[in-house]
C-alpha cells in the first residue's frame, strides 16, 4: 500500500515529517518499509506549450517543436516522441535542467538542428510507466490544456509530494485505505480525523423499479449496495484525480474506472461499475456460479468457474467474479451512457479460495480478503455518487438498493484493565485505555468489570479482550513497557544426554579432520539409481514432496550417502579433490499407514583423496582404515564398547571386499567401506572414496555414561614384541581373538604394529607384528612368567593357524 | 711431608686447569683422591709422623683434599657447562621451516551460530526440545490458531506430503507439542532448534533453513519478561552495546505480536549497506502466546500467560559473518567452509 503525505492531509492534520510519520506508524503496529520524496532531484522542468511542429531536415524520425514557456522567447527542441500535437502542454526540461535519473540537460544538437532543452514523459520525472495512461506510458506526457505555462512542474503534478510504502500485516485490512491510514495518524498524533464528503447532488430519477437486486448466498454475500449513473460522459478524470491514483500506484483509465479506484483507495471499499444497458432487466443476481460455468473476464480470458466461486450475474448468466474480476460483456467502455455501481461485502475466505483458484490477485481482492467494513458499503457508493456528481460526468439516479441480508452485529468485549498489567507488564489506566480505543473508534464505556468495548466496522479482526490489549499496547507503546525477566521458580536449562552426545559426536569429527556440511533433505529419485541401490529396495519408497520446486528436490532423502558425494563431486570440480566431510542429518522412512513417518538421524562421512602433506610427513591415502580409525575414535569417545566390524557384501553402495558393518550384539549400528567403484563412476569423482553412515540414535542408546575411576596399575608391566607369519585369508581379528585368549588376564593390551606381506615372506602368507604388554595387578612380573605366556600364545596360534614364528 | 702434600696440590691445580674431558677428570680424581690415590698414600705414611706433627699434616691433608675436591666440582661444571653449550649449538634448527601438519576439520558456521543460541537460553533457563520435521497440519497451522483458509497460511507458503502432512514451515509446532505434554504443568522454558522448510529459493531465501524457537509459560510471564529475555540475548550475541528495538506485529499465535529489530554491528546504527541505511536490522518475531493456542494445547489462558519468538540462525549467521548470498551455506563448497 503506498500512502500519498499529500493526500493524507485531506484527512487529518499531519504535524511531522514524512519521515517522522513513518517511524511513528512502525513503532505502532503500520510497517513503513520505505519513504520515497517524489521529485526529488528534478529542477528547472516547466510546463510548457507546443506552438508548432515540424519535420527534421536530416532526420525521419525526429521533428522539430516550438515551444513557449510563457517566456519572451520560444525554445526549439528537437523530440522523437510522436504522441504530441501542436496546442499540447507538456513538461519542459530546460537548458540546466535535471531529471529523475541524475540526467543533466544541455544544450545540443540533434542532427545538425540546435535543441534547447526536453519534452518529458512520466519516466523521466520519476513515474512510473505503469501508473501513466496507456498513450502516455511510453511517450511524453500530455497535462490538461488549460495548465498556466511557466510553472515548476513539481507541485503540477503531485511530485511535490513523499510516498509512504507499507507493508501491512494480514490483519490490518483496515489500513489499506486513506481514510484507515489517516485514523491511525490521527490517534498517534491526537488530530481529528476529517472524513469527505458524501453530500450527493442526486439529480437524476429515482433508482426504483430499474435495479433489482437478489442475493441467493447470504453467507458469501453479506449486503450489495448499488446506485445507478445515467448520462454518463466517458471522459479523461480530472488532473487532481489522476495525480491522486498515481501517488497511489494506479493508473487512470477513465472518469468512471478512476472514481472506482479513487474511492478504493480512499475508504478501503472496492466498487465495480457494470454498464447498466448491457445487464439484462437491470438485474443482479449473486450467486454461486454452476459448475463448469464460463464467463470472458474484462482482460479476455475465458475462465472457467466452479461452484464454490461467488459470481455476479444477470438473468442471462454470470458478469463478473465477485470480488475479483469484472466481465468483458458488462466492461464500461467510452460508449457506455448508465452505469450501475457495485458496492459489497464478499466472504473474505470464498475471495481468497477463488483467486488463487484463478490465479487472479487484483487491489479488489486483497481488500475483501482481509475483511472489509460490512458498514461502509452504502457510504461508499454515496462518496462514489458525489465524486460523479462533482465532476459532471453524469446524473445520480436518487436512492441506492441496499440489500443487506447479513447485518452487522456490533461485538462488545470487556477489557479488564488490570489484565493489561498482568500480561503486558505495565499498567495502562482504564482512563488511558479509553483514550487510545477511542481514537481508534472503538465504543467504550465504563462499568464495574471495567470497559465495555464496542468494535467498530472496520476492525473485524477484533474479537477478544487480547486483541484489545494488543491495541492499547501498540498505541502506549512498546518501548514504554519496562524490561524485565520471568519471576518464578529457578529453571535447569540443559540439553538432552542425545542432545550433548550430538555435540560430541560433531566436536570429535572436527578434531579428526572432518568438515561438517548441511546438505538439503529432500533429493531426486535419480540418486537410487546413482548409488546403485536394487529395484526393489525399501529405501526407494520414499515420501514425495506434492509440490517441490524443482525434480532434483522432490522427494525426502532416505539415505545420506548420495547427499556427501554430491558435495564430493562439486568440490572435485572446483579442484578440491582432497577433503574429509560430515554431516549429522535425518533420514526420512514411511511407516505405511502411520501419519507420520520416521525421522531416523544418522551420522555419515565420506573422504576422499590422502591425509594432508608436509615436508617431515607423507600423505597416507583416505582408505578403509582412515575410515574404520575415524568410527574407532569416535566410538571409544563415545563411550562405546563391545561392537564389531564384520565383512558386508550387501550394500551396493560399497565396495563388496571393502565393506564392513558395525554391529553391537544383535543391532546394526552401520556400515561403512569404500564406495562401490560405479558409484564413484556416476559421481565422476577423480578417486576412491571412503564413507561410513552410522544410526544415531542406536549410538546414544549404546554411549557410555561417564565410567567409574580405575586404579593406576601399581607394578610395573612387561613388553614384548611378537611377530608371526600366518595365512592372508585368516582375518587379523581372530588371530588377536587366540592372542588374547592365550595371554589370560596378565596381558593388558595387545597392539598390532605390522603388517608385511612380500619378499620375506611366503606368497599367500603375511607377517603380523605384535607388541604385546603384560602386568599383574598384585605384583611385579618375572621374565620367566611372561616368557611362558608368549610361549603359550605361540602354541596356540599355531596350533589354530599354523602360524609361524618370525625371527 | 708438608712440602709434598702442598707440590701435590699445587700439580694436580695446575693440571685441572688444562683438562678438557670429562673422563680426564674423573682419572685425577681416581689418581689423587681414591683408595689407592696420591693423598691416600701420604695419608697412609702419616703413622711414621711424631705426635705433634700428626695433627697438624693430617689437618693440611683434609685442607688440600678439599681444595682439590672443590676445584674438580668447579672443573666439572665447567666443563659440563662447554658440553652443553656445544650440544645446543650443533643442534641449532630452522625454525621457519612449517610445522607438522594436521588435518583439521571444523563445524558448519550454522551449527557454530545455533549453538550460541542454545547456550545463551539454556543459561536463562530453556531447555532444549525438538519436534518432527515432517509435521501434520494440526501442529504447524490450527493448533496455532491458523485455521485452513487463513490468510496469513499465504505467510508461509509450504512443501505439501499429504493433505494433513506437510514440511513443518517453522519450529512453533514444537510449542504445542511440548504445551500438550506439559500442561497443566509450570513453568515451561523450551527453545527449539530445528530445520524448516518454505517454497522459497533465491539469494535471502532458501527453501531449507533452521529456526530456534522458543517458548515460556509461567503464571505471572509478561511482554516485558519478553523484552527483558530478548534484550539479554541480543546483548550475549551481538555484543554489549546491542540495542533491541520493538515493533508491533502479527502473528497469528501470538497477541501482542512484535517484531525486534537490533542496532547494526557494522555501522552502530549510523546506517550502512548491511543495515539498508537504517541502522537497524531485524532478527526475529515474538510475542505473547495467544490465548486459543493456550486453550489449544491444555492450558487455561486465564490463569497462566506465555512468551513465544522465533529466530532463523541463517539470518544470524548471515549478519554475524557478512554474508551476502544465504545460498553459500547451502553449497558445502570447502574454501568457503575452511573459514570458520
Amino acid at each position: 500500500m503506498r500512502v500519498s503525505y499529500k493526500w493524507l492531509k485531506d484527512y487529518v492534520d499531519v504535524t511531522v515529517s514524512p519521515g517522522e510519520l513513518a517511524d511513528r506508524l512502525t513503532l505502532s503496529g503500520i510497517a513503513v518499509e520505505g519513504v520515497h520524496e517524489l521529485g526529488a532531484g528534478i529542477e528547472r522542468v516547466f510546463t510548457g506549450k507546443i506552438l508548432n511542429i515540424e519535420p527534421h531536415p536530416n532526420a525521419d524520425r525526429l521533428t522539430v517543436c516550438a515551444v513557449t514557456t510563457g517566456g519572451p522567447e520560444n525554445l526549439q527542441i528537437v523530440t522523437g516522441a510522436t504522441n504530441i500535437r501542436a496546442g499540447d502542454v507538456v513538461p519542459v526540461a530546460v537548458e540546466g535542467a535535471r531529471l529523475a535519473a541524475g540526467l543533466v540537460i544541455k544544450k545540443s544538437k540533434l542532427r545538425g538542428v540546435e535543441s534547447r532543452g526536453m519534452l518529458c514523459s512520466g519516466q523521466e520525472l520519476g513515474l512510473d510507466p505503469k501508473t501513466m495512461p496507456a498513450d502516455q506510458a511510453h511517450g511524453i506526457m500530455i497535462l490538461p490544456p488549460e495548465t498556466p505555462l511557466g510553472l515548476d512542474i513539481k507541485p503540477v503534478i503531485g511530485l511535490d509530494d513523499a510516498i509512504l510504502e507499507l507493508d501491512l500485516t494480514p490483519n490490518r485490512g483496515d489500513a489499506m485505505s486513506m481514510v484507515g491510514v489517516a485514523r491511525e495518524v490521527a490517534a498517534l498524533l491526537g488530530q481529528k480525523l476529517r472524513l469527505p464528503d458524501i453530500d450527493v447532488d442526486e439529480t437524476g430519477d429515482g433508482i426504483e423499479g430499474r435495479v433489482k437486486i437478489d442475493i441467493k448466498d447470504t453467507e458469501l454475500c453479506r449486503r450489495y449496495v448499488a446506485k445507478l449513473f445515467t448520462g454518463i460522459k466517458v471522459g479523461p478524470s480530472p488532473g487532481w484525480m489522476q495525480e491522486r491514483l498515481r501517488a497511489a500506484g494506479v493508473r487512470p483509465i477513465s472518469n468512471i474506472v478512476d472514481i472506482t479506484n479513487y474511492v478504493m483507495m480512499e475508504l478501503g471499499q472496492p466498487l465495480h461499475a457494470f454498464d447498466y444497458d448491457t445487464l439484462k432487466d437491470g438485474r443482479i443476481i449473486v450467486r454461486r456460479a454452476g459448475e463448469g460455468e464460463v464467463l470472458v473476464s474484462l482482460d479476455g480470458v475465458e475462465r472457467r468457474l466452479n461452484g464454490d466461486m461467488l459470481v455476479i450475474a444477470d438473468p442471462g448468466g454470470p458478469v463478473a467474479v465477485a470480488g475479483v474480476m469484472g466481465g468483458l460483456a458488462t466492461e464500461v467502455t467510452e460508449n457506455t451512457r448508465n452505469v450501475l455501481l457495485e458496492s459489497a461485502w464478499f466472504n473474505p475466505i470464498s475471495i481468497r479460495k477463488t483467486s488463487r483458484v484463478l490465479g487472479l490477485r487484483s487491489e479488489s481482492s486483497s481488500r475483501f480478503e482481509k475483511g472489509i467494513d460490512l458498514t461502509g458499503c452504502l457510504r461508499a457508493a454515496r462518496r462514489a455518487a458525489s465524486l460523479l456528481a462533482e465532476m459532471g460526468a453524469g446524473q445520480v439516479a436518487s436512492g441506492a438498493v441496499d440489500n443487506y441480508p447479513a447485518p452487522h452485529v456490533p461485538k462488545t468485549i470487556i477489557l479488564r484493565p488490570d489484565r493489561i498489567e498482568h500480561l503486558v507488564g505495565t499498567a495502562v489506566d482504564s482512563d488511558a485505555c479509553r483514550e487510545i480505543l477511542t481514537a481508534l473508534e472503538f465504543g467504550v464505556q465504563k462499568n464495574h468489570q471495567g470497559l465495555m468495548v464496542t468494535v467498530p466496522g472496520h476492525r473485524p479482526d477484533v474479537s477478544l479482550e487480547v486483541d484489545l490489549i494488543e491495541e492499547v499496547a501498540r498505541m502506549h507503546g512498546y518501548d514504554r513497557v519496562p524490561t524485565t525477566l520471568p519471576y518464578g521458580p529457578t529453571t535447569q536449562g540443559a540439553r538432552t544426554r542425545e542432545q550433548s552426545l550430538a555435540m560430541k559426536v560433531k566436536d570429535t569429527m572436527a578434531s579428526l579432520g572432518f568438515r561438517e556440511v548441511i546438505t538439503y533433505s529432500f533429493t531426486s529419485q535419480e540418486v537410487f539409481n546413482k548409488v546403485n541401490l536394487a529395484p526393489e529396495s525399501p529405501l526407494r519408497n520414499v515420501l514425495a514432496l506434492q509440490n517441490p520446486l524443482s525434480e532434483e528436490h522432490s522427494v525426502m532423502r532416505t539415505v545420506m550417502l548420495p547427499g556427501l558425494l554430491e558435495v564430493l563431486r562439486r568440490n572435485a570440480n572446483r579442484r578440491v579433490t582432497s577433503l574429509s566431510i560430515f554431516e549429522l542429518g535425518k533420514v526420512y522412512l514411511s511407516r505405511g499407514d502411520a501419519p507420520l513417518p520416521e525421522e531416523k538421524q544418522v551420522l555419515s562421512a565420506a573422504a576422499m583423496g590422502g591425509t594432508s602433506r608436509g615436508w617431515n610427513k607423507p600423505s597416507l591415502e583416505k582408505d578403509f582404515y582412515y575410515m574404520k580409525g575415524v568410527l574407532e575414535s569416535l566410538l571409544a569417545q563415545a563411550g562405546i564398547s563391545g561392537t564389531s566390524f564384520e565383512p558386508f557384501k550387501d550394500d551396493p553402495s560399497y565396495h563388496p571386499g571393502r565393506a564392513a558393518r558395525l554391529t553391537a550384539g544383535e543391532q546394526l549400528l552401520g556400515v561403512l567401506g569404500e564406495v562401490h567403484p560405479d558409484v564413484v563412476e556416476n559421481y565422476e569423482l577423480p578417486g576412491r572414496v571412503v564413507a561410513m553412515e552410522i544410526d544415531f540414535g542406536i549410538m546414544a542408546s549404546l554411549a557410555g555414561k561417564a565410567g567409574k575411576y580405575r586404579q593406576i596399575p601399581r607394578f610395573p608391566g612387561i613388553e614384548r614384541d611378537l611377530a608371526v607369519v600366518v595365512e592372508l585369508q585368516v582375518p587379523v581379528r581372530e588371530i588377536i581373538g587366540v592372542v588374547k585368549k592365550s595371554g589370560g588376564n596378565l596381558l593388558r593390551r595387545v597392539e598390532l604394529f605390522d603388517v608385511y606381506q612380500g619378499e620375506q615372506v611366503q606368497q599367500g602368507f603375511q607377517s603380523l607384528a605384535f607388541s604385546l604388554t603384560f602386568r599383574a595387578e598384585d605384583r611385579t612380573l618375572t621374565d620367566d612368567e611372561a616368557a611362558g605366556l608368549i610361549n603359550t600364545i605361540r602354541e596356540n596360534l599355531a596350533k589354530k593357524f599354523g602360524a609361524q614364528l618370525r625371527s | 711431608m708438608q712440602k709434598q702434600l702442598r707440590e701435590m696440590e699445587a700439580g694436580i691445580l695446575e693440571k685441572l686447569k688444562s683438562v678438557s674431558a670429562m673422563e680426564e677428570l674423573n682419572e685425577i680424581r681416581v689418581r689423587f683422591l681414591g683408595k689407592k690415590g696420591e693423598l691416600t698414600g701420604v695419608l697412609r705414611g702419616m703413622g711414621a709422623l711424631s705426635p705433634e706433627e700428626r695433627p697438624v699434616i693430617g689437618q693440611l691433608a683434609n685442607e688440600v683434599r678439599a681444595r682439590v675436591e672443590s676445584e674438580l666440582e668447579k672443573r666439572l661444571s665447567e666443563l659440563k657447562a662447554m658440553a652443553r653449550n656445544a650440544r645446543l649449538a650443533r643442534e641449532n634448527i630452522d625454525v621457519t621451516l612449517p610445522g607438522t601438519v594436521f588435518d583439521t576439520g571444523g563445524l558448519h558456521p550454522l551449527t557454530t551460530v545455533s549453538r550460541q543460541i542454545e547456550d545463551i537460553f539454556i543459561g536463562l533457563g530453556f531447555s532444549v526440545a525438538e519436534g518432527p520435521e515432517i509435521e501434520l497440519d494440526y501442529y504447524n497451522f490450527e493448533a496455532l490458531n491458523l485455521p485452513k483458509d487463513h490468510p496469513a497460511r499465504d505467510m508461509q507458503d509450504t512443501f505439501f506430503i499429504g493433505p494433513e502432512v506437510l514440511l513443518r514451515t517453522h519450529t512453533s509446532p514444537v510449542q504445542v507439542r511440548t504445551m500438550e505434554r506439559t500442561a497443566p504443568g509450570l513453568p515451561v522454558k523450551i527453545i527449539a532448534p530445528g530445520k524448516v522448510y518454505r517454497r522459497d529459493d533465491d539469494a535471502t531465501h532458501s527453501p531449507m533453513f533452521h529456526q530456534v524457537e522458543g517458548l515460556a509459560i509461567g503464571s505471572r510471564i509478561t511482554f516485558g519478561d519478553l523484552k527483558g529475555v530478548l534484550q539479554v540475548f541480543a546483548r550475549q550475541m551481538f555484543g554489549p552495546e546491542t540495542k533491541t528495538k520493538f515493533r508491533p506485529s502479527f502473528f497469528p499465535f501470538t497477541e501482542p505480536s512484535a517484531e525486534v529489530d537490533i542496532s547494526c554491528g557494522m555501522c552502530g546504527g549510523k546506517g550502512c549497506r548491511v543495515c539498508s541505511h537504517t541502522g537497524w536490522l531485524e532478527i526475529l518475531g515474538c510475542g505473547m502466546v495467544h490465548p486459543r493456542v493456550l486453550e489449544m494445547s491444555g492450558y487455561n489462558p486465564e490463569e497462566v500467560t506465555g512468551f513465544a519468538f522465533g529466530m532463523g540462525v541463517e539470518r544470524i549467521a548471515l549478519l554475524k559473518y557478512d554474508i551476502d548470498d544465504m545460498r553459500l551455506l547451502f553449497d558445502n563448497d570447502m574454501r568457503f567452509l575452511e573459514q570458520f
